[in-house]
Formats: structure tokens, sequence, C-alpha cells
């Protein structure tokens, strides 16, 4: 095993660690929206684990990136091309259908890694994936039972779910594309590598669809990852005007 | 190093409570990792029950303002990730007092055989006992309560809703 440059290890943490705290922004847009005052309460749980991951690993990357910079440095005062999260998290979900099976989505894939991460060779991964593997566990089951729920539910609830599956599917391949940091970090033992997640993705996927009677759509493999190279979506600017506005608006505000 | 100084300074974060739960004590909710004096300062381990709790920043300030007030001005609270925090770390008497609080403590984790975590598209039977008649006769209602850590059931017996430590 050679030893892991420092750089990378922070590219990576800033890879997951976005991916966290975008997705939880995504869903604490959905306080005040959600079909009852329980899911309203379960969203809001599950957006707080991400931000807690994501507080863990911004941490982490201002600390291996030598800069000695706050995790509120990394989530208020980058611009849109620094963001190394996958398209997926950004994804705007205007109907609950589409933010179940975005959340099935993205814990699904995120559990698979983070089970790979548990053995990482830096403490801190370790640490964190060993703790975060608990929590995104009731996430994958909390999205897995709606998804079941509303697919073999009414012919209305079905259709929803399955147009909620078509809306995220597009953003699946990219999620099994290993980046050159990916690669060299999973190489090294530091890191997940995500094609490695895929299997368990496919399989914990098929058990949702068969029991939601939704057909799972295959995976058609792609070759780029943009969002992890700071290339986003139109859905970008807007997330981040309303996740950074009020830091950057007075940037000596303390809280 | 172990000395009596270190011994009072433990005993006195031991009693600090969870701003959430303040019926248990940092000690009863299994968090307290460890006390340590270091160059004359006392230096705190405790870990988060989740990732994200809310409730760190006041268990931080509590502990060292407890300290002071007890002659141990300037302690340093550390956290530490690993090992993860689980709920079968909360003592006897921590379930003890959830119980007489009306909240149900967590029963035992379950062991996972190796391998790839499964989806639990059914939620496990757990044998939560209603806290408040008694009744075995609980449901599960949302596996996310008030706080991370908490579950919201019902009984089926004497109808009430209650909440109950998610085991972890």
């Amino acid at each position: 095993m050679s030893p892991t440059s420092e750089p990378d290890l922070a590219a990576y943490c800033l890879m997951l660690g976005d991916d966290a705290l975008i997705m939880s922004h995504r869903l604490q847009e959905w306080c005040t929206m959600a079909p009852e005052l329980e899911d309203e309460v379960a969203l809001a749980n599950i957006a707080l684990d991400l931000l807690g991951q994501a507080r863990e690993l911004l941490t982490r990357a201002g600390s291996a990136d030598g800069s000695g910079r706050s995790e509120d440095y990394y989530a208020y005062f980058r611009g849109e091309d620094e963001f190394r999260n996958v398209w997926l998290a950004e994804l705007r979900c205007t109907d609950f259908g589409q933010l179940i099976a975005a959340l099935l989505v993205f814990a699904t894939w995120r559990l698979a890694l983070l089970q790979q991460l548990t053995g990482s060779s830096d403490e801190m991964l370790a640490a964190l994936a060993a703790k975060a593997v608990k929590e995104v566990t009731y996430h994958r089951d909390y999205a897995a039972r709606w998804a079941v729920r509303l697919g073999d539910g009414t012919a209305f609830s079905h259709d929803r779910m399955e147009a909620g599956l078509a809306h995220v599917w597009p953003y699946v391949p990219e999620l099994f594309v290993a980046h050159e940091v990916e690669q060299r970090l999973a190489a090294a033992g530091t890191g997940a590598d995500p094609a490695g997640a895929r299997a368990e993705f496919e399989e914990i996927l098929g058990q949702v669809g068969a029991a939601a009677t939704l057909e799972v759509p295959k995976i058609v493999p792609e070759a780029s990852s943009p969002g992890r190279d700071g290339v986003h979506t139109e859905a970008m600017a807007p997330l981040l005007a309303e996740l950074q506005g009020v830091a950057r608006t007075d940037g000596e505000a303390t809280w | 190093m172990v000395t009596s100084g270190t011994a009072a300074a433990r005993a006195v974060v031991a009693a600090v409570t969870d701003p959430e739960l303040p019926m248990l004590t940092l000690a009863d909710l299994g968090i307290l990792r460890s006390v340590a004096e270091m160059a004359g300062q006392v230096v705190v381990t405790i870990t988060p029950t989740y990732t994200a709790c809310p409730a760190i920043q006041t268990m931080r300030q509590d502990i060292t303002h407890a300290l002071e007030q007890a002659g141990y001005p300037g302690a340093e609270v550390r956290t530490a990730l690993a090992p993860a925090w689980s709920s079968d770390w909360i003592t006897a008497e921590g379930r003890r007092k959830l119980a007489e609080a009306g909240i149900a403590p967590p029963g035992a984790v379950r062991g996972r055989p190796p391998g790839p975590i499964p989806l639990t598209l059914v939620p496990f039977e757990s044998r939560v006992t209603c806290p408040l008649c008694g009744s075995p006769a609980t449901e599960l209602v949302s596996e996310f309560g008030a706080t991370a850590c908490r579950s919201l059931r019902r009984c089926t017996a004497c109808r009430e809703p209650f909440e109950h430590v998610k085991e972890i």
C-alpha cells in the first residue's frame, strides 16, 4: 500500500462531505411540505444526520489540505465549481415520489460506500463510517418502505412513484464512476470504490422494486462523473444561493 | 494516571445531565469516555450518540461550567467518534429513569451477520412495553422522533403515544 497523499484525502473528504451537505439541503427544503407530521420529522432527522456527517468531513478536508479552513468556509464560501457532489444530490424534487426515489437511491448507494469505508486505513474516515452506517441504514429503510407503500398502493400512487424513479434514474450511472481520486484512494485502502458498490445497490433496488411492483431500470454505464470535477447542473446555483446567502451577506456573522 | 483529583472531577462530570433527557446523567447515557488530568487541566472525552447530535454543544458548556464550579477551571471537552456509541451503553439506572419518565428504554441491539446490511422492509417486532400502563401491546408510529435517538410508538391498550429510545 502506498501512502495516501494528503491532497487526495482532502479532495475525497469534500466529495463525501458535499454529497451529504447538498442532499441534506434538498431534504430540508421539504420542511412544511411533507405529507404527514411524522414524515416532516423523519425527513428533518435524516437531513440532520447527513449534515452531521458533512460537518465532520468538511472539517477533515480542512486539516488534510493543510489550510486549517473550517467547515463553514467549505459550506458557505466556495463557488459552485469547487463543490464535488454528485448530480443526484443537487437534483430538485418537487413531488414526494421524486424525493423518495432520490433518497432511496442516495441512501442505498451511500450505505454501500460507508460499509466499505469502515475498513479505511484513515482512522477518522473509518470512525465516521462506522457511525454513519447505523444512521444511513435507517434512511434507506425509511425510503424503501415509502417506495413500497406508494408503488404497491393505488394506481395513482404507483404512477407517482414510478415517475419519481424515472426522474432520478438519469443520475444513477454517475454514482458508480470512480473519479481518479477515488481510484487512487481505493487502491491505497483509504477510500471506497464506487464500482464495488454497484452489486449491492442493484440487489437492494431489486428487492424494493419487487415488493413495490415497480420496474427498476437497468444501469447504463457512464464514463464520466462531472459533479466530482466541479461541473454542476443548472439546479446548483439557486441551491447554493439559498444555502450560502445569509453567511455571504454578513461574512463576520457568528452563530 | 488516575489520581484522587481526577476521580473527583470524574464524579462532577458524571453527574451532569443530558439537555434533551434531563432525567439522565451523562454517565447514565453512557457517553462519558474518559476524564483525565493533563498538565493541570481536566480533559473530558465524550462521544456523540449521533454524528449530528445538537445536544453536544450544550453538553460541552454544561461540563466545563460544572467543573469550573467544582474548582476545575479551563477544562477541555473532546469528542471521539470511535467506537461508535451504542444504546447498549445506557446503564440499568438510566433505563429505569427513562421508563419512569414515560420513555421506553431501548432493547438489546440486534446482532448482525457479516456481509452487506440487509434491507428491512417491515420493521422488526420490538418487544417494547408501554411505559405508562405496562401493556406489551404497542406499535411503531415512526422511527424518527423529536430527537435523532428516539422513535414514536403508541400503546394499543391505553392508546397513549410514547417515545422509545432506538436501538442503535
